[in-house]
Order: structure tokens, then sequence, then C-alpha cells
């Protein structure tokens, strides 16, 4: 069969597509959401084509042009990124639908001298680009390209709801994320002037426990720290994920963080670890910051008045846990690996259905003021079935691929007996689930306790905001724990070195 | 030979229409009372059927999905489970028709039912869960199918009880969660196994006794035992039906099912003895009772009363679990079975008082009897088995768990029993006395015109044949199906080398 029709190089095609789209949609800006959804279309086709591709058992492996490592660029997937590839994918394809219908109501008229609708799309094909050649990368040259790409996107998206609070968030997330670009950078730097590589396969023979090293690695993690959001570095992300519009908002917490947590992941495992450089104490500090988020995101989710700043600090809670797998499983991926690798998946897909519920309530009461919701019929029951799946697998209630995430940590952390970290994650479960039920008490209220001032809602918008497609994402959310066989089994795919 | 649909089938029954019941309009009351009642009818069936398959032709049902790494989702049909379905089965139906004619014309019916269906299905699954990380599920969904029923007419009240109810329930549930992921961390196991999976363990001794803690501790929760009982006496609150369910069949028995579970399938009773840890659940146990007996005194509000009542009995079941001996076991599984017949009577025929009189209180009970014959009749014969008249279905469970507390030598069992009894009867003989004997302060409103009944036939009929099943459970108790017989079944099968002179 192949003789006839070689088969189309998937991962590739996940960057070339957006990129591509970016350019034609930027062009063409009156058809940029038609061709924005194309390729978005496109694009999550190809990455659950190489998913399952990889899930046949073989890491994906290519190098651009014909030139091997180190002349050329290698691009590599192995269980984890093919499944972040498909993660971002299909996610990406529920936004996008979602915004092909709701994009107009949220940007302000062109007259407030903001950008126009069709400006979304090309931002958010160029994101997709990034976030997927990030993961496909190998080179750690490459990744502070990709990541930097991913970045000036992200701040395009946060300013775009043309909100003044979401353009002072938007401006203090380009300066977060240039200096931590520049931290990053600069370990980069450091290592090729020490040891002249870029490859991290090829890094990883060559590496050695000396200061050099360790400073490289302490900027590094710290830039990816930063950009990560990871306590006490997250004061940049719930004003820029709470005032973006909401289909930005869902994929800033859904994807953007999971890049730079992806690297962390990639770099403490592939190349620190192995060369002896990620020691126990660095580990777990980072644990120690990320027991920080947990509590510290989930307690002022639980004091949040608006919805979606609940919801955005409850990324950084989420982004608490994926930082556990750094102590818990040591410098060899174990249990916590796994179990991390599906919190940020389940994540990401109730994450983003549940900003996009934002945006329903948002624009059906005109309010997103947690103690003025009311069981009143103006917020479809779909919506709040929404919100109570995602909000599931968000606490980590059985059987959502939450749950399974959280299992795996808690094991992870139970090897020794009860650790402190046991504690962390039920405190951190008990509080995001007083969080989620604040929200989701207010179904069962016949009075608001604070009334508020709803403004009207625009015209004409309702109709536009359909309920299936955060449906479907939080169903996907819930039904990962039901298959969670599988993803475990593609994670292995490629992870024993 | 095992089959998987079985299981699978009783719970769907209830599962899927819950889905369908919250989709219907509103006002398709019809539809959705058929749907309710042909589902519960036809799970009732099943699961006669299952009893019968189980019971008398040692069939094995069981059902599995893999689900986190080296622990399946599993649906498993033993006696135990059978016990449980069978009583949530046979109330479940009883008590839709009592909600349809309780709600009949209130607001959010659709929203009510289709919780209500996710409830009983919370509770099927608790019942065959075949392992502890099942059981944890639909625990959890428990948790949150209820919350909805009771705030369910969205007063502050109502509200303020449910989030009440929900902090004490899911603090309960993280433990149970830490209990479990440490259990299976350590031991390698989840299974429920008669005599105790954890029975021939190497584990060393603080382990075990502190994932007993938190997996005890967080059931305790729900099954409302002394100091955790607080949200059950506030959630009362919640609208007649519910109430009747949390306290027969779903809330409180599922923790004290989770309960028997572990102390009798993951530590096995000898184990837990020897660790310690037995005797003082059964003294916490013992505590509660008296505990819930003297606060029930001091209740004027009838379904307060009632709900201090349950936190007592309810710990009968504990009691009878915690104590190393077969009579005891006995009588705690029977008990399960007979306070939910008991106290489900009791609470519909606050509901109809409260419905028809709009009587709450006990001291407006004066006369009820001459208004509602057949109610108080059902009531009477509720409270008469509670307080543990023979040869009521109380007497029984009583007779058996003090047998039991001589058995396992632990003479103040008896002592516990007859102080409760003694306060039983202080707190439901007096509402039988006004409601019997007392004058009404002036006539009851009369019946509407035509009615033929003293209520709705739908609110008269569950309490009444409840009622009748507290008289046959009793009565009928060396019939193999009684719960008697059933109990026995499941202890003998669990605890080999029985006295035999003590049972027949």
């Amino acid at each position: 069969m192949s003789d006839a029709l070689p088969a189309p190089d998937w991962a590739v095609l996940t960057v070339l597509l957006p990129l591509l789209g970016a350019a034609l949609a930027f062009v063409a800006e009156r058809q940029a959401d038609r061709i924005g959804f194309a390729a978005t279309t496109g694009v999550a086709l190809s990455s659950v084509m190489l998913l399952l591709q990889v899930a046949g058992g073989a890491p994906y492996q290519q190098s651009i042009g014909g030139w091997a490592v180190p002349l050329g660029i290698a691009l590599k997937a192995d269980g984890l990124a093919a499944l972040m590839l498909a993660m971002t994918g299909l996610v990406g394809l529920g936004v996008a639908a979602q915004a092909l219908r709701t994009m107009a109501s949220e940007l302000p008229p062109a007259r407030q001298g903001t950008a126009a609708p069709w400006a979304f799309w090309p931002l958010w094909l160029l994101l997709l680009g990034g976030l997927n050649a990030l993961y496909l990368s190998a080179d750690q040259f490459n990744l502070y390209v990709t990541l930097e790409i991913v970045s000036l996107a992200a701040v395009g998206l946060t300013a775009l709801s043309g909100k003044p609070e979401a353009f002072t968030a938007a401006m203090r997330y380009l300066l977060v994320g240039f200096l931590a670009s520049l931290l990053y950078l600069l370990g980069v730097a450091l290592l090729y002037a020490r040891y002249g590589v870029l490859d991290i396969g090829t890094a990883q023979s060559l590496l050695r426990p000396e200061p050099v090293a360790q400073l490289a690695m302490t900027v590094m993690l710290a830039g990816l720290a930063l950009k990560s959001a990871l306590f006490p570095l997250h004061f940049w992300l719930p004003p820029a994920h709470g005032n973006a519009a909401a289909s930005a908002s869902a994929l800033l917490s859904a994807l953007v963080v999971k890049a730079s947590v992806y690297l962390v992941l990639r770099l403490w495992f592939d190349l620190f670890g192995p060369t002896g450089l990620a020691t126990e104490a660095a580990g777990l500090l980072l644990g120690l910051l990320g027991a920080g988020a947990i509590l510290w995101g989930s307690l002022q989710a639980v004091l949040a008045e608006r919805l979606k700043l609940l919801v955005a600090y409850s990324t950084v809670a989420q982004v608490g846990y994926l930082f556990l797998a750094l102590p818990l499983d040591g410098t060899e991926r174990g249990l916590a690996w796994q179990g991390v690798a599906m919190l940020a998946l389940a994540h990401a897909f109730a994450k983003s259905a549940m900003f996009l519920c934002c945006q329903i309530v948002q624009d059906r009461l005109g309010h997103d003021r947690i103690r003025a919701l009311t069981s009143s019929a103006k917020l479809p029951r779909s919506t709040q079935l929404t919100l109570a799946l995602a909000a599931i697998s968000l606490i980590g209630l059985p059987p959502s691929g939450g749950f399974v995430g959280k299992w795996l940590l808690l094991q992870a952390s139970l090897e020794g007996g009860f650790t402190l970290w046991t504690a962390v994650i039920m405190a951190g479960t008990l509080l995001s689930a007083t969080a989620m039920f604040r929200v989701l008490v207010r179904f069962f209220a016949a009075q608001p306790d604070d009334p508020v001032e709803a403004e009207a809602p625009p015209p004409g918008i309702t109709a536009r905001l359909i309920d299936l497609v955060p449906f479907a994402l939080a169903a996907v959310a819930i039904l990962l724990g039901l298959v969670a066989t599988w993803p475990l089994m593609v994670l292995q795919v490629g992870a024993g070195g | 030979m095992t089959e998987a649909w079985l299981p699978l089938a009783i719970l769907g029954t209830s599962l899927l229409v819950s889905p369908i019941i919250f989709s219907l309009p509103e006002e398709r009351v019809r539809t959705r009372t058929l749907l309710n009642l042909g589902a519960a009818t036809l799970k009732l069936a099943l699961v006669a059927w299952l009893a019968w398959r189980v019971g008398f032709r040692g069939a094995a049902y069981e059902a599995r999905l893999p689900f986190v790494p080296g622990i399946d989702l599993v649906l498993r049909a033993d006696p135990l489970a059978v016990l449980f379905v069978s009583l949530s089965s046979a109330l479940w139906l009883l008590t839709t028709i009592y909600a349809v004619g309780y709600l009949d014309g209130a607001p959010n019916r659709s929203r009510f039912f289709g919780f209500f269906s996710l409830c009983v299905a919370s509770t099927i699954g608790i019942a065959m869960a075949g392992n502890l990380l099942t059981f944890l599920l639909f625990y959890e969904l428990l948790t949150i199918a209820t919350y909805p029923l009771v705030v369910h007419r969205e007063t502050p009240e109502a509200r303020r009880a449910g989030r009440i109810y929900l902090a004490y329930t899911l603090g309960g549930g993280v433990l149970v969660l830490a209990g479990t992921a440490w259990l299976w961390a350590a031991a390698g196991t989840l299974d429920f196994v008669p005599q105790g999976v954890l029975a021939g363990t190497t584990l060393d001794g603080a382990t075990l006794v502190a994932i007993f803690l938190l997996l005890v501790g967080g059931l305790a929760v729900k099954a409302a035992m002394v100091p955790v009982h607080g949200w059950l006496p506030i959630a009362m609150v919640a609208p007649a039906p519910v109430s009747a369910l949390l306290h027969a069949v779903a809330v409180v028995k599922a923790g004290a099912f989770g309960i028997i579970r572990v102390v009798h399938e993951i530590y096995g009773i000898e184990l837990a003895t020897r660790l310690g840890v037995a005797t003082p659940l059964a003294a916490l146990a013992a505590f509660t009772i008296l505990y819930g007996s003297v606060r029930a005194l001091g209740q004027d509000d009838l379904k307060k009363r009632l709900a201090f009542s349950t936190v007592s009995q309810v710990s009968y079941v504990v009691l009878g679990t915690a104590l190393f001996s077969p009579l005891a076991a006995i009588g705690g599984l029977m008990h399960l079975i007979h306070q939910g017949l008991m106290k489900i009577t009791m609470f519909m025929c606050a509901g109809n008082i409260a419905e028809t009189l709009h009587v709450y209180k006990v001291s407006g009970l004066d006369g009820v009897g001459r208004r509602l014959p057949w109610t108080m009749g059902a009531f009477t014969v509720a409270a008469l088995g509670m307080i543990g008249v023979p040869p009521l279905a109380g007497f029984v469970s009583k007779w058996y768990l003090a047998a039991g507390g001589l058995d396992a030598g632990a003479p103040w069992v008896v002592a516990v029993l007859l102080g409760s009894s003694a306060l039983n009867a202080a707190y439901f003989l007096p509402i039988l006395h006004r409601a019997w004997f007392r004058e009404p302060p002036e006539p009851w409103p009369a019946p509407p015109p035509g009615a033929r009944l003293e209520a709705p036939w739908m609110l008269l009929l569950p309490p009444l044949a409840t009622g009748l099943l507290v008289a046959a459970a009793g009565l009928l108790a060396s019939a193999p199906i009684s719960p008697l017989g059933w109990a026995r079944f499941i202890a003998t099968g669990e605890i080999p080398g029985l006295p035999g002179g003590l049972i027949q």
C-alpha cells in the first residue's frame, strides 16, 4: 500500500500546517476564520495520526533535510511528546470550533483601537505551530526558539480582548516571558560554550556535574519555572488568564503553561538526571515550590470572587502538582512522572472546557461573580453539567483522568509510607474541592448572595454560543480516566532513554 | 462460571435512566413517572433473580474494567452485596412512589428524580464494589448525587445544610482516598475477600493501624458516628423522601456498609481485633448509640428526633461489625436491613403528617392517630420495632447483638443495648401516647371531599408496605430469605466454626 502512496510525515505536518495557515490568515484577513479552522482541523488530524503511529511501539524520529545531528535539525517524538501533540491538537480544535462562533462577541469594535477579530487566527496558528515544534524538538536552541514563538503568540492572545486590564496583564506577561526566555537562553549559551553541543541526546553523554553546568541548570530551570508560573513566580498568570478573551484563556491555561512544564520534565529526566546534575536538593526545592503552588493556588481559588479568576488560580495549583514529579521520582521516570503526564492531559481538557463555560456564563448573565450566580434558567443545564464534569476531573474525583493522575502521584508519595507529599496532595484535593463546589452549589441557589448589576449582554450573541464543544472537552477529561491504561501504555514508548 | 451482564444491568437500570430523566421537560410528568417506576420495578425483578441465583444456585456474577495500573473496577454480586442491593432496590421502588406523590406539582422535578436515580445507582455500585477503589468511586458519586437532593428546596436553610453536608462528606472522602492509596502502596491489594484480604499480612502494625484509622475515620462520617455525626440532624431540612432515602438506604448505610467491608473483608475481624482497633471501634459505636438516643430525647422537631435516632441506630451495625463474634456480625448485618425498613417508615409517616396536617413538632402530635390512623399505625409498628419489642424486626437484631456481645466476651454490650432500648422507649413512646391517647387541641381539618383515604395513596402505600415488612422481618425471621436468614448465609460463609448451639 505504501508503494502507491507514501504515508505523509504527520509530525512535520503538525508544524508546517499551522505556520502556513498563519501566513495565509494574516494575508487574507477576510477568510482568516475559515483558514484558521481548516488548518487547526488538519493539525488535530495529523497529531492524532502521529499518536497512533507512536502508540504502535516506535518513537518517531526524523532529520530535517536529511542532515543528521549535529549538523541538521532532528525531530523526535516519544510517547509523552506524541500525547502532548495530540492533546494540543484536540483541545485546539475544540477551542477553535468555539472561537469560530464566539470570536465576534469577545472583541470590541474596531473604534476602540484594538485588533479586529481575525487577528485571533494568525496568533493562534502561530501558537499552535510553536507548541508542536517545541514538543518535537530535541535541540536546546530550537527549544529556545519555539519557546519564544509560543510566548509572543500567547502575549498577543492575552491582549486580544481589548480590555485595559488585559492590556496591562499582557505587558506584564511579555516582560516576564522575556526575562524567562533570557534566563533559559543564558543556560543554553553556558552549556554550548562549555561543551559545544545543543542536541539533548548528545549533551547527555558530555555534561558533568561541575559549576558551569550547575549554573546553567539553575538559570534554565529558573526561567522555565517563571514561565510555568510556579509559585511564587505565578503573579503574572491570574491577571493574564483572568482577563483575556475566553478562547485565549482556554488556550493559555490548557496548553501554553504545559509547554514550559514539559520542558522542565524533558530536561530533568533526559539531561540533568542522567548526567548527575539533578540533585536531590534541587528536586526537593522545586517540589516544595510545587507544594506551595498547590496550597496557595487552591486557597486563592477558594477566595476568588470572579469565576474566571477562580479558574485561573486553579491553574496555578495544577502546575504545582506537575512539579511534584521531581522530588517523588528522583531522576528516573517512575510513577510520579506517569501521574503528572496524566494530570497534564486531563487538566488541558478540563480547564479548556471550564474557560469556555466562563464565556457562556459571562455572555448569558452579563457578569461572572460567583456569589451572584443562581439556579435561574438563564444558564443552560448543559453548561452547569459541563462545569460539574470539568470540576470532577480538576478536583481529582474518580473515575476522571485527574483522578488517575492524582492516584499515581499518591502511589509515588506513599512508597516509603505516609509523607509530606501525601499530606499536600490530600490538602490540595480538599481545597480544590472547596473552590469548585463554591461554584457548583450556586446552581442550587434560588437567590443571589450578592446581587450585581449585570451588563446587558450584547444582542444576538447568545445564539452563537454552543455548549457541545465544552461538554465534549469535559467528557474527554472524564473518559481519559476510564481508558487510562492506553495513554499510560503510550507513555512507555521511548521512555527508556 | 461468572457472568458480567447481571451486575451491569442492575447498575444500569438506575444509572442510565438518570440522564434520560434529566433531559425530560418539566411538564412530562406521566413519562417521567412511568420511567421511574418502570426502572425501579425492572431493577427489583433483576435483583430478585440475582438473589435467587446467588443464594440458592451458588452462581457468581462479576464485571470488570481495567482502571489504574494493577487495579480493575469490579462489580461483584457476593451475598453481602445482594443484601444491600435488595434493600436499596426495594426501598427505591417504594420511595419513588412516595416521592412522586410528595412532590406532586412542585418545581424542578426532573432534576430531583435525575439525581434520585443517580443516588440509587451509587448505592448499587457501593454494594457490589468488588474492591476498595470501585467502592470509593461510587462513594464519591453518592456525595455528588445527594447534595442536590438535600438542597432541593433552595432555601437559605437548605443551602446551609447542603454546605455542611458537603464539608463533612468531602472531607471524609479524602480520608478514604488516602487510606485506599496507602493500602495499595503498602499491601498491593484492595480486594474484598471474606475473612479479610490482609489476614496473612506481614506489614507492620503501625502502618496497618494508620490505614485503618484513615479508612474507618472517613467512612464514619457518612455513617454519622460521633464526633462526625453533625451533618445528619442538619440535613433533615431536605424533603421527606430524601430524608427517607438518606437515613435508610443511601448515605448513612453507605458509611456503615463500607465499615463492614473494611473490617470484615479487608482486615478481617481477627486481624482487626489483634491490632487493637476493633474494640475501640465497638466502644465508639456504643457511645454513639447512647449519645444519639440521649440527644433524640431533647428534640421537639419530629424529623430532628428521628435524625438523632438514626445516629444511634446506625451504630448498631458498626457495633455488630466490630465485635469478634459471628452472632454479633449477623446482628449487625441484619440491622442494616431492619434499621432501613423501620426508619424509612417513620420518615415517610413524618412526611405524611407534615403534608396533610402541617404538624412538624412532637408537641403538636396530640390526637394525630384519629385523623391519620393508617399512617400512625405504620409509625407505631416501626417505633415499637426500634424499641425492640418482640416479635418485630428490631428485637431480632438486638437479640443477636446482645448474644454476640456475650459470645465475644464483652458483656457491657448487653448493658448498652438495654440502656439504648430504654432511651428508645423514652423518646418514641411519648409520640405514640400523644398520637393515640390525647385529644387534639382543635378538630383536624377534614380530608378533601371525595377522598376515601386519609392521604393520597402514593403517600400512604409505601409506609404501610414498609411497616408490614418490619413486622414480617421479625415474625418470619427464621425463613431463609429473611434478613436474618441472609445475614446468617453471609456470616457462615465468612466465619467458619460457628457455635452451632447458639444459632439454630
